[in-house]
């Protein structure tokens, strides 16, 4: 191991041995089997894989959501497995942005409000949290609906104001679990377009959960989970 | 930072049937808890207003109330002749031997039958309690069958009209006059003069019950007491008015208070519960957004802090909306039995800021205990498993 580090450059998301394991009465459940992963600072990566495969399961184990039968998860230079729960909290706050296929805004919250929840867990002052909320609403182009509420919103807009909400404290990568997955194909490339532009323009890391293959395209790598383990598909340029 | 507080106050209206749910049931306990305080607070105050502390009242040693009590006419000259007692003018002691007598009459609101203390005092009585007034007819002419009512009692008692006529103890009575009491006891009363009702009451003619005076000033009083105590030819206990008054209400007075705590107690149970019901059901249907928060990196203790204090705000709804609903009944008259002397007696519900702040006390106290549980709940949710709406 101490080899390959020197070796290679070290990439953000180092996942080893990753296996997870369900309960359910006697019945045990192997989700992921030993997996290995590794991506990079900037990257943006796809997993494809059938219902039931574990794609949630594993998001929710490299963002800290959830922790593994076993295998070690070391995404910088933390080992998230050896963290506490209390840890691990604020280990999100500062390194993940989640995204998720049903928006997930606090419906009594206003977009400013939504997107402003992570910088309340910051030292910022008022004025600049405002400051970043505007930027970060400005980017996914809801500059004009930073007062309204998530009803009062089409679905796009949904996504769109959660995306800021997940890049407004600028974490090191970004989780998408199937964030089209609500969405008709204009406002789903709208969306794919916004996390390139977050890629191109921001060098952001993204991954992304979708059952989508046009979704997947825009991705630079597709990792296909079956059976408990990833299957590179294709590597595009 | 904490999840801010608007969430919460948005999220109670957002959820307004069941928030309303617990928020009346906390103020239906509060209007409650605060009307018997403030009946418990107006029943002492009609009492401690009856004493003033400049007078004395004297009993037998012993004694505990006038009812119980017998003083003889020497030695209600000895207590005249005491240093300390106020004169008037003309140099005469301010000091009222009085009888006491409990006479039933017809209560005009129910036909039912009530005791009315009947008291039968000098022609000092006015000076000596100068709360007492006469707002209508003039004052009884010592020597004759005449009354005057209390100000409570003339509304309240079957045939008690000014200038009209009532029989008991084998007298007929006029009624000449009424006197405002300022809302003290005396306004449940009936005056008259003390050497008629000495004879109404067959055997007593050489003894009172008690005797007041008013004392040169209130410091006077423990000299007075002194001079009383010490001399052989007395057998009496001397107390200042008001505190003899303010004992006297404070059976009653921890009785209503006890009664009502314990009626407060298990009410508050009831509100708790649907406080906790209120707050377990917004719980479960907002269970994604409490695992976003999560997600997000809201720390147990923030969702844990967020959601009591939700169940605060709750309580500060329900409790405001209790004392709201109660705050018209200050004023309003109630009755009781003055378990002293068995009479009835009338007083005004008295609510008061510190009576509204345990009202709100006790609201926050069960908004608090209804949201720990649930607060808590929230806060240990599984976060992964939450998310996945399960
Ligand atoms: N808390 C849990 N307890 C027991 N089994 C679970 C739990 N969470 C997930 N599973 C099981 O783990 C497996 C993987 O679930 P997961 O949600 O990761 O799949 P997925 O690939 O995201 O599926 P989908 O495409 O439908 O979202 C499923 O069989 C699921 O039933
Ligand atoms: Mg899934």
């Amino acid at each position: 191991m101490n080899e390959i580090k020197e070796n290679q450059t070290k990439s953000l998301i180092q996942v080893r041995n990753l296996s997870k394991t369900y309960k359910r009465g006697n019945e045990k459940i192997e989700v992921l089997k030993n997996l290995n992963l590794d991506i990079n600072q900037g990257e943006f990566v796809s997993f494809m894989g059938p219902s039931g495969s574990g794609k949630t399961t594993l998001l929710n184990l490299l963002g800290g959501l959830d922790v593994p039968t076993s295998g070690s998860v070391r995404i910088g230079d933390a080992e998230i497995t050896s963290l506490s729960g209390k840890q691990l909290t604020s280990w999100r706050a500062r390194h993940v942005g989640f995204i998720f296929q049903l928006y997930n805004l606090i419906p009594v919250l206003t977009a400013f409000q939504n997107v402003e929840l992570p910088l309340l867990l910051t030292k910022l002052s008022k004025q600049d949290r405002k400051k970043h909320v505007e930027a970060a609403l400005s980017i996914v182009g809801l500059g004009n609906r930073m007062h309204h509420y998530p009803r009062q919103l089409s679905g796009g807009q949904e996504q769109r104001v959660a995306i800021a909400r997940a890049i407004v404290s600028d974490p090191s990568f970004l989780l998408c679990d199937e964030p089209t997955g609500d969405l008709d194909r204009s406002s789903a490339n709208e969306i794919l377009d916004l996390l390139s532009r977050l890629i191109q323009e921001f060098s952001k890391t993204i991954l992304m959960v979708t059952h989508d293959p046009i979704a997947a395209e825009r991705s630079k790598k597709v990792l296909h989970l079956e059976k408990g383990v990833l299957i590179e598909a294709q590597n595009k340029d | 930072m904490a999840i801010p507080i608007i969430y919460n106050i948005r999220s109670v209206k957002a959820r307004y049937v069941s928030s309303f749910v617990a928020i009346l049931a906390i103020a239906g306990v509060v209007s409650v808890f605060v009307a018997v305080l403030a009946m418990a607070n107006g029943f002492r105050r009609t009492l401690m207003i009856s004493g003033s502390p400049q007078n004395a009242i004297i009993l037998r040693g012993g004694a505990t109330s006038e009812i119980e009590s017998s003083i003889s006419l020497e030695q209600t000259k000895i207590i005249g002749d005491t240093a300390g007692i106020q004169r008037d003018k003309d140099g005469k002691a301010l000091i009222s031997p009085e009888v006491v007598g409990i006479q039933c009459f017809k209560l005009r609101s129910s036909g039912t039958d009530a005791n009315v203390q009947i008291r039968g005092v000098s022609d000092n009585a006015l000076k000596i309690r100068s709360q007492v007034k006469i707002s209508r007819g003039r004052f009884f002419t010592p020597g004759l069958a005449e009354l005057v009512v209390g100000s409570n009692a003339i509304k309240s008692y079957d045939g008690m009209d000014l200038n009209g006529k009532i029989k008991f103890g084998g007298e007929e009575w006029t009624i000449v006059g009424i006197m405002e009491a300022g809302g003290s006891s005396f306004d449940s009363e009936v005056w008259c003069d003390h050497n008629i009702l000495r004879q109404t009451y067959k055997g007593n003619e050489n003894s009172f019950q008690s005797v007041t005076v008013q004392l040169e000033t209130p410091e006077t009083f423990p000299a007075f007491k002194d001079a009383i105590s010490l001399d052989p030819r007395l057998t009496v206990s001397v107390e200042q008015e008001i505190a003899y008054y303010e004992k006297r209400s404070e059976m009653v007075f921890t009785l209503i208070k006890v009664l009502g705590f314990l009626v407060a107690f298990v009410m508050g149970i009831g509100a708790i519960f649907g406080a906790l019901n209120t707050m377990y059901s917004a719980i479960s249907a907002r269970s994604t957004e409490i695992a976003t928060l999560r997600a997000i990196g809201f720390s147990e203790r923030s969702i844990l802090f967020s959601f009591i204090l939700e169940s605060l705000f709750l309580a500060l709804l329900g409790g405001a909306l209790g004392c709201i609903i109660i705050i018209p009944a200050h004023g309003q008259m109630a009755s009781t039995i003055n378990w002293q002397t068995f009479s009835h007696l009338n007083f005004s519900f008295a609510i008061s800021t510190e009576i509204l702040l345990s009202g709100m006390i006790f609201a926050f106290v069960m908004g608090f205990l209804g949201g720990l549980l649930p607060a808590w709940r929230a806060s240990r949710m599984p976060v992964a498993v939450a998310l996945r709406g399960l």
